[in-house]
């Protein structure tokens, strides 16, 4: 998930969609985002490229919002409803995640397992029969 | 008083002692209780007044001189600026005829205010307990019935009355000998008398005789010169060729020259020395060997080319001269380099330690001879060793006589000794362990309770005292410019003012410094003294307590507590040969010494690193998780 400055960044990326649960008066998806523009890259530990500011998911509750629709610890985020997570802060991450008026966020994350997954189908390895 | 009197005069013995001459142990208790009058009115006559130097002038000598006389403290009679105080007495006591000398001029008979000093010094405890008073020597209102400073109420023999004692100059005179030693308890015979005559006229000798010899070779060296450029002039002046303005300007400089060399001369060597030193100073020694020799030669060199061959040429004469006297000039310039710049620069780490009590201080000095480092070690002694004193010293030796006490002790070769011997061991002697070791398990007991307890007397004596001089204070301020026109009774200047709030703080002063063992250093006159001071310089009470709370350094203190011609020089090696790495001399005063231990400043590298200014860049590192 690398990036080179200037040209645009592909991803395969999954669609999960979040239903916000109602708790205390707070609407809460159930999981923690580390990362952003103005953090240290170097401390995520869920990045392969250590220089990715990107907005990671660090956590999910178990039982929670989030693991229901299938985000798993370590994603990367790159759009929530629309709006692009891979150039920001990490208070503007949160800002697009928790607004009030919102229900449902619909997030685009990619991870690893997935471009993976994407290059062995598209590598012919066994001969076909 | 009358039983302090019957209790002196019955210690007759004493008298025949003194007739021999003999310090009496400390422990002789009667001779403390003497009475002032006539202590001080017998003293005046021959103890002698100390003549205050701004530093003291050390008399330094080495032990091979003196085996037995490095305690003398009455070797300074003659000479200037020293402190000692008379012949028997030692430096802790002479606090006591300092005021006797010092008071000896007024009219002190009949005094009836008056407190007397407690022994100083002294080992035992029980000392401790005894009823002290401290005399106000020079009080303007000694002839007046009002008490300068109340009596100690609670001390066992108040000092209420001393109106009528007798004038017995006789008693005081025998009396005065015993005014105590310190842990010293050593018999005089008069035989150290004579050898004290012999040893003051070579003090005096050897104290001038750099002098001398600097005044001599001095005035060779300014002769010299004007004698090669008269003696032509006189003997033979009618063949001389006239030289112009070439030697007009060499005569001035050759004056010129000539008074700057005078002036050097008398800056280097001829200004009172600071210190007498055990050896000669190899390095003048070699200096003045190095101008007489040059002199000398030049002398030999005039005298056979010129004086014999009767040189005409004036001009060369005088260049001659001139010549003489810029190697001379060069001479002392090298002078100056080994006798003033050598030891400014550092190179050695010396470490002090104090006998007694452990104080420790490090110094740098630079490249010394060993006596010279031992002069400038002694001048930091005086600057930042706090005052050296004994009575704080005796609760350990006490501990030590009473473990030495418990012990048995067997001599293993006696022959018939059933005890069971170890070859080994020969004349040792072993303790028993039985009785000896329960006390030993409460030594350290003792030692833990007695400190805590010591600790929490002098805090709170230290509490009443400093409440005492704060509100002492109070009671006078500065006259402002209103009050000019109050009562005239009430202005006083600061020396009245000073006597009249010190007796509300005389009394927790004294307790305190009795508690804190050091109530000799401080008389009531010096009090009295730094209490107008303090007055006069608007000082807060607290800068007032601060010269009683802590000792301070031994030249904060009258000159008897200096000791300054008491010093030996131990040392193994040669005290002329410089310091090097791990010399190690020792220092000794009368009842402590100051061992010193040479190191080297070590050989530092330092490497260099450059950083470019612009290279000063920073990342934010913060990393924080929130749950959304």
């Amino acid at each position: 998930m690398s990036f080179i400055p200037g040209q645009p960044v592909t991803a395969v990326v999954e669609r999960i969609e979040i239903q916000k649960l109602r708790q205390d008066g707070n609407l809460i998806l159930g999981f923690s985002i580390g990362g952003g523009i103005d953090q240290d890259p170097g401390q995520n530990p869920f990045s392969e490229d250590k220089t990715d500011k990107g907005i990671y998911v660090t956590r999910t509750s178990p039982g929670g919002p989030a693991e229901a629709a299938g985000l798993k610890v370590g994603d990367k985020i790159m759009q929530v409803n629309g709006w692009d997570m891979t150039m920001v802060t990490h208070d503007q991450a949160r800002k697009k995640l928790t607004k009030k008026n919102e229900d449902v966020v619909r997030l685009l994350v990619t991870r690893k397992s997935l471009e993976d997954a994407v290059k062995k189908s598209m590598n012919p390895c066994y001969p076909r029969p | 008083m009358r039983e302090r009197l019957t209790a002196a005069a019955a210690a007759d013995p004493l008298t025949t002692r003194r007739k021999l001459g003999g310090i009496l142990h400390i422990s002789e208790t009667k001779v403390n209780v003497v009475s002032e009058a006539a202590l001080w009115g017998s003293c005046q006559s021959w103890i002698p007044e100390a003549c205050l130097y701004s530093n003291p002038f050390l008399l330094l000598s080495t032990a091979a001189n003196l085996p037995t006389l490095t305690r003398d403290s009455h070797s300074s009679a003659q000479s200037p600026g020293l402190s000692s105080v008379g012949m028997d007495t030692e430096s802790t006591h002479s606090g006591y005829s300092y005021h006797s000398s010092r008071s000896g001029r007024s009219n002190r008979h009949g005094d009836r205010s008056r407190e007397r000093h407690k022994a100083s010094s002294s080992k035992d405890s029980s000392r401790s307990e005894r009823s002290v008073v401290i005399n106000p020597p020079d009080t303007p209102s000694q002839d007046s019935p009002v008490h300068n400073g109340e009596p100690l109420p609670g001390e066992p023999t108040p000092a209420a009355d001393h109106g009528d004692e007798a004038q017995d100059d006789n008693w005081g005179e025998t009396t005065t000998a015993v005014t105590g030693t310190s842990e010293l308890s050593v018999s005089q015979e008069e035989v150290v008398g004579l050898g004290k005559e012999i040893q003051d006229r070579t003090h005096n000798f050897r104290r001038y005789l750099p002098l001398a010899v600097g005044i001599c070779v001095g005035l060779l060296v300014l002769a010299t010169p004007l004698v090669f450029l008269l003696l032509p002039t006189v003997m033979w002046s009618d063949r001389l060729q006239a030289c112009g303005a070439a030697c007009e300007g060499l005569f001035l400089s050759i004056s010129f020259k000539l008074l700057i060399l005078l002036v050097a001369i008398w800056a280097l060597f001829l200004r009172p020395g600071r210190a007498c030193l055990p050896r000669v100073c190899v390095y003048r020694a070699f200096l003045i060997t190095l101008t007489l020799l040059l002199t000398m030669s030049y002398w030999l060199f005039y005298g056979v080319r010129i004086l014999d061959a009767q040189d005409e040429d004036y001009h060369g004469i005088v260049q001659f001269a001139v010549s003489l006297v810029d190697s001379q000039l060069f001479v002392h310039y090298l002078a100056v380099v080994l006798l003033e710049l050598r030891h400014l620069h550092p190179c050695y780490s010396v470490c002090v330690i104090r006998s007694t009590d452990g104080e420790t201080c490090h110094y740098n000095i630079g490249q010394l001879s060993i006596q010279r480092a031992a002069l400038s070690i002694l001048e930091y002694y005086y600057r930042d060793f706090p005052l050296h004193n004994p009575a704080l010293l005796s609760a350990s030796k006490h501990r030590a006589a009473k473990h030495l006490a418990g012990l048995k002790v067997y001599n293993v070769d006696a022959p018939g000794s059933t005890a069971a011997a170890q070859p080994s061991n020969g004349n040792q002697s072993r303790p028993m362990v039985t009785p000896a070791g329960k006390r030993k398990d409460n030594a350290h007991n003792e030692l833990y309770y007695e400190e805590a307890d010591y600790e929490r007397r002098v805090r709170k004596r230290r509490a009443r005292l400093v409440v005492a001089v704060e509100e002492a204070f109070t009671h006078v301020r500065r006259m402002k410019k209103e009050d000019e026109n109050s009562t005239p009774s009430d202005i006083m200047d600061v020396r009245e003012a000073a006597l009249a709030i010190f007796p509300s703080m005389a009394r927790a002063l004294q307790k305190y410094l009795r508690t804190t063992r050091r109530q000799h250093c401080h008389s009531m006159e010096s009090i009295q003294k730094h209490l107008a001071f303090c007055l006069v310089n608007n000082m807060s009470p607290k800068a007032f307590l601060e010269a009683y709370l802590a000792p301070g350094p031994t030249l904060q203190y009258g000159p008897e507590r200096w000791m300054a011609d008491q010093w030996t020089l131990v040392s193994e090696a040669s005290v002329t040969s410089g310091i090097k790495e791990g010399t190690e001399f020792l220092l000794r005063c009368l009842d402590f010494s100051l061992a010193v231990t040479v190191k080297g400043i070590p050989y530092i590298r330092l490497t260099e690193e450059y950083i470019d200014p612009k290279s000063h860049k920073f990342l934010l590192l913060l990393q924080s998780e929130t749950s959304v």
